[in-house]
């Protein structure tokens, strides 16, 4: 069983390491893009302007009422079908590949970006208003009450629930694997099919799922206990 | 433009889809339900032979990809003669069994680790008191710690079903022509966007009326707190 996992021509632990960091790359991408699109709904949801809050609500309440893996099919197609229109205007009338690295970050952020914009908002929210009339108070213009007081207590309070979504979107990056893209689990699709060895296979993505998840744990644990130096333990 | 004779042409398909997704998620819920209580009285117990078993249960159904769980068993399991000849095959050589299996499995995982969250968040108090009118264990864990420790958990368990519902979508993976097959089947023929669109308000509904019908009950269950 396993001489199939050995790396090298004979077994495919080469090919399910590419794949583990292709996964990771995809993940850390869409990470970055899902915090940016966040941290813009947020800010449009505290935003007095009613459109700018409409809007941001609305994205959000509809990524969260409908699965990822739809998400996922409809920026896909959707861009191959847009990129096909928009070609077919310039008289290109080829087949046109859409990236599925690409159209994974971007689904996958969409809904990181969601999701994240409500604990963000709630961070934002959290910091006691006496600090911010105190800053005020000692003079500092709202630039510097945001920097210096807001953000690095936001940080604090956004870690637990930001932590919790880097997990599913870890998880979430297997959904690529039905676009075609040579991550982990489509690795270990082939790896299965060659070998009619599936359950070895599935069970040893998991494994490296569950490795990279026991990771970002440990990871998660650091980052809480520094944000919360100086702050008293709950009695 | 939307080509509405799309919906007249596939409309029974998305309609036996969505009774598929209803029934799967409905099942899987309640089965689901039912191993989480005692998994989580495990995971709180302080018993080693208890709670190790149970926090790795826990710990690789939350860890791993959901996609991943439900090939191994639909995929998977057939890499064993002693599986495909046994009486069990034909459960777990059906893809909407699997499914169910897989959903289930899945979601007993994270109801533990809510109704955990639960149990630990009753007041001492009230356990001390039931422990007082000298209720045995099992008397207190079905009288005062199990519906204490769902009502508490009531709204985290009312979002792990939502979540329910959106990962069913991936059984779809495994050959079950719940509603993202059928959606997907008939994008494959037609390759119209709006296939997509019509899915997703119907998500978009099922998601609705869940969060309604659970914070309906959440009403109900908690209406003799004072506070409420």
């Amino acid at each position: 069983m396993f001489e199939y996992l050995s790396y090298g021509d004979a077994g495919f632990g080469d090919e399910l390491l590419a794949g583990s960091l292709l996964t990771l790359e995809l993940a850390l991408v869409s990470l970055a893009v899902g915090i940016f699109l966040g941290l813009i709904t947020a800010a449009a949801k505290l935003s007095h302007h009613r459109v700018y809050r409409t809007v941001a609500h609305l994205y959000t309440e509809v990524v969260r009422g409908i699965p990822e893996m739809l998400v996922v099919l409809v920026v896909f197609f959707g861009a191959s079908v847009l990129i096909q229109t928009v070609a077919t205007w310039f008289d290109y009338n080829d087949y046109i590949e859409v990236n599925a690295f690409v159209a994974g970050v971007f689904a996958l952020g969409l809904v990181f970006g969601a999701f994240s914009s409500e604990v963000f908002r709630g961070a934002f929210l959290a910091v006691p208003k006496g600090q911010l009339e105190a800053a005020t108070a000692c003079g500092m213009t709202s630039w510097q009450v945001f920097h210096r007081v807001r953000l690095p207590q936001m940080w604090r309070f956004a870690i637990p629930g930001l932590g919790n979504l880097w997990m599913v979107l870890l998880k979430d990056t297997s959904l690529i694997s039905i676009i075609a893209l040579d991550e982990l689990l489509r690795w270990s699709k082939v790896a299965a099919e060659t070998t009619k060895q599936p359950f070895t296979f599935y069970l040893a993505a998991a494994a490296i799922y569950l490795v990279l998840t026991i990771l970002s744990d440990l990871i998660r644990n650091y980052f809480e206990v520094k944000a919360n130096r100086g702050i008293a333990p709950h009695a | 433009m939307p080509d509405f004779s799309l919906i007249t042409q596939y409309g029974d398909r998305f309609w036996d889809g969505t009774l598929i997704t209803l029934k799967l998620v409905f099942l899987s819920s309640v089965l689901g339900l039912m191993i989480a209580l005692p998994l989580a009285l495990a995971r709180s117990s302080n018993k080693r032979r208890f709670w190790i078993p149970a926090y790795s249960y826990i710990y690789f159904f939350r860890g791993t990809p959901l996609l991943i769980q439900l090939f191994i068993l639909y995929y998977g399991l057939g890499q064993f003669p002693v599986i495909t000849d046994s009486f069990l095959w034909p459960v777990l050589g059906d893809a909407e069994w699997c499914g169910l299996i897989g959903l289930t499995l899945n979601t007993a995982a994270y109801t533990a680790e809510i109704l955990r969250g639960g149990i630990r968040a009753i007041p001492r108090g009230e356990v001390e008191a039931a422990k007082a009118f000298g209720m045995s264990w099992a008397m207190l864990q079905r009288r005062i710690i199990l519906p204490r420790a769902l009502r508490i958990a009531w709204p985290a368990y009312g979002n792990e079903v939502v979540l329910l519902l959106k990962g069913s979508a991936l059984v779809s993976t495994i050959t079950v022509w719940d509603l993202m097959g059928e959606t997907r089947s008939v994008f494959s023929r037609t390759y119209a966007l709006e296939i997509f669109l019509y899915a997703a308000i119907i998500y978009f509904l099922l998601t609705f009326i869940l969060t309604r019908i659970f914070n309906q009950i959440e009403k109900r269950i908690n209406r003799y707190l004072v506070c409420y």
